[in-house]
């Protein structure tokens, strides 16, 4: 048990190494953050990939308004996202997470998760 | 249209705006062939009836190129009361309001009275069902025919269709009817004579007419399979802020103005979406107003077109 438990702790200590050069403040509470852009009826980056834990924030910067939605209902589909509304998902779970907006549905995009 | 020495900016305004956004298409039925022409434009002597569409009003949008949404319809809705020949019914193609607010739905309830005509029909745009797949929609102004919210109704003669293609929409599809509603439409057009003329009406275009900025929907060849075997069909749709037009043999499809703002046409910038620094004075020349009259021949449309200036 004591060996798991130093293992466990190690494994933590090289997350937060590696965290750190990801992003350049982390903090233990604070999830490391990354975002997309809903600009011209499209996502960018179309496909974004992540480490687990990554707090992705979508922005609306188009005229129209935009839903942000999980094909599939994997993660919490927003509400009317008007222009400059903003929607958050924290991602904890590894994985391959496909989205659309419900109103424009030709407007897809991807979240890798690892 | 004229401005009769109503000379305050804001109403000057308003007209060049009207120019390009506030109009609804009168539809004169003639002998089973639809005529449109532009409100304050048309000649229904000879006309068995008429209604007006109109079509995304996006009550709640507050943007250039129009700050004032509630302000162009309602101007539209009075062109429409000045007819000179009252329309039997009003046709709204959907985008009633921008996000499906309770509010903005309210503001288009209480703005639809101003037109003096008794009734509309209403299908829903894509606008019209954030959040709650139409639910609150529905509620107001369905027709209560089938609980997916379709509908037919007759008169004088005519066969009217409403055709919801917003809902149950699939990532990275365009609008969508889905198998239920085509097996009714199958249904309710299968005891028709082909002599009974057809107008289909659905928020989306039903044919394909930009699928990259998602206009077009997928199922519509389907639909559209069922039309044929009438000889005078008419598909009219909303969503792409402009007058197209295309003729698939005796199924001529038309899509509208919007009342609030024009959108590119198709292919023309970076994406659809409400074209923000045009001139209104320019966007007249630009749109214009067509006039589409169609005939029907031996078997065949012959559809004329007229630009009003």
């Amino acid at each position: 048990m004591k060996r798991l438990l130093l293992v466990a702790a190690l494994a933590a200590g090289a997350l937060v190494s590696w965290m750190s050069v990801a992003a350049e403040k982390p903090h233990a509470d604070k999830p490391a953050g990354a975002t997309v852009a809903i600009s011209q009826f499209a996502f960018s980056p179309k496909e974004l990939t992540v480490p687990v834990g990554t707090r992705v924030v979508w922005t609306n910067r188009d005229e129209e308004p935009h839903v942000v939605t999980s094909a599939g209902n994997q993660f919490t589909s927003s509400q009317a996202l008007d222009t400059d509304d903003s929607y958050a998902v924290t991602f904890t779970k590894p994985g391959i997470y496909a989205y659309y907006c419900s109103i424009h549905p030709h407007m897809v995009g991807t979240i890798v998760v690892h | 249209m004229n401005d009769n020495h109503d000379d305050t900016a804001s109403r000057r305004h308003f007209l060049k705006c009207m120019a390009w956004a506030g109009a609804g298409t009168v539809w004169l039925m003639k002998g089973g062939v639809l005529q449109a022409r532009p409100l304050g434009e048309a000649d229904g002597a000879d006309a068995s009836f008429s209604f007006v569409q109109i079509s995304d009003s996006h009550i709640g949008f507050h943007k250039e190129p129009n700050m004032d949404v509630a302000g162009t319809l309602r101007a539209c809705l009075h062109q429409i009361r000045a007819q000179k020949q009252r329309p039997d019914f009003l046709l709204h193609t959907g985008d009633l309001t921008h996000l499906s607010r309770p509010d903005e739905f309210d503001t288009l309830a209480g703005l639809m009275q101003e037109g003096g005509v008794g009734k509309t029909f209403y299908v829903p745009g894509e606008h019209d069902v954030i959040g709650d797949d139409g639910a609150e929609f529905f509620r107001r102004f369905g027709e209560r025919q089938q609980a997916g919210g379709w509908y037919s109704f007759d008169h004088r003669g005519v066969h009217f269709v409403g055709l919801i293609n917003v809902l149950n929409l699939r990532a990275g599809g365009l609008g969508a009817l889905g198998a239920e509603q085509l097996a009714w439409l199958k249904r309710d057009l299968a005891s028709l004579s082909a002599e009974t003329p057809l107008v289909v009406f659905a928020h989306m275009p039903l044919w394909s007419l930009y699928p990259s900025w998602g206009w077009g929907t997928d199922d519509a060849a389907e639909a559209v399979s069922y039309l044929k075997r009438f000889g005078s069909v008419s598909v009219l749709n909303g969503h792409i802020h402009q007058i197209q037009q295309k003729v698939e043999g005796t199924v001529t499809f038309y899509t509208a103005r919007s009342t609030a703002y024009p959108q590119p046409a198709p292919g023309v910038g970076d994406g659809p979406g409400p074209m923000k620094n045009v001139p209104p004075g320019k966007l007249h020349d630009y749109l214009g107003v067509r006039d589409v009259r169609h005939v029907r021949g031996k078997g065949a449309l012959a559809v004329t077109e007229e630009v009003l200036t």
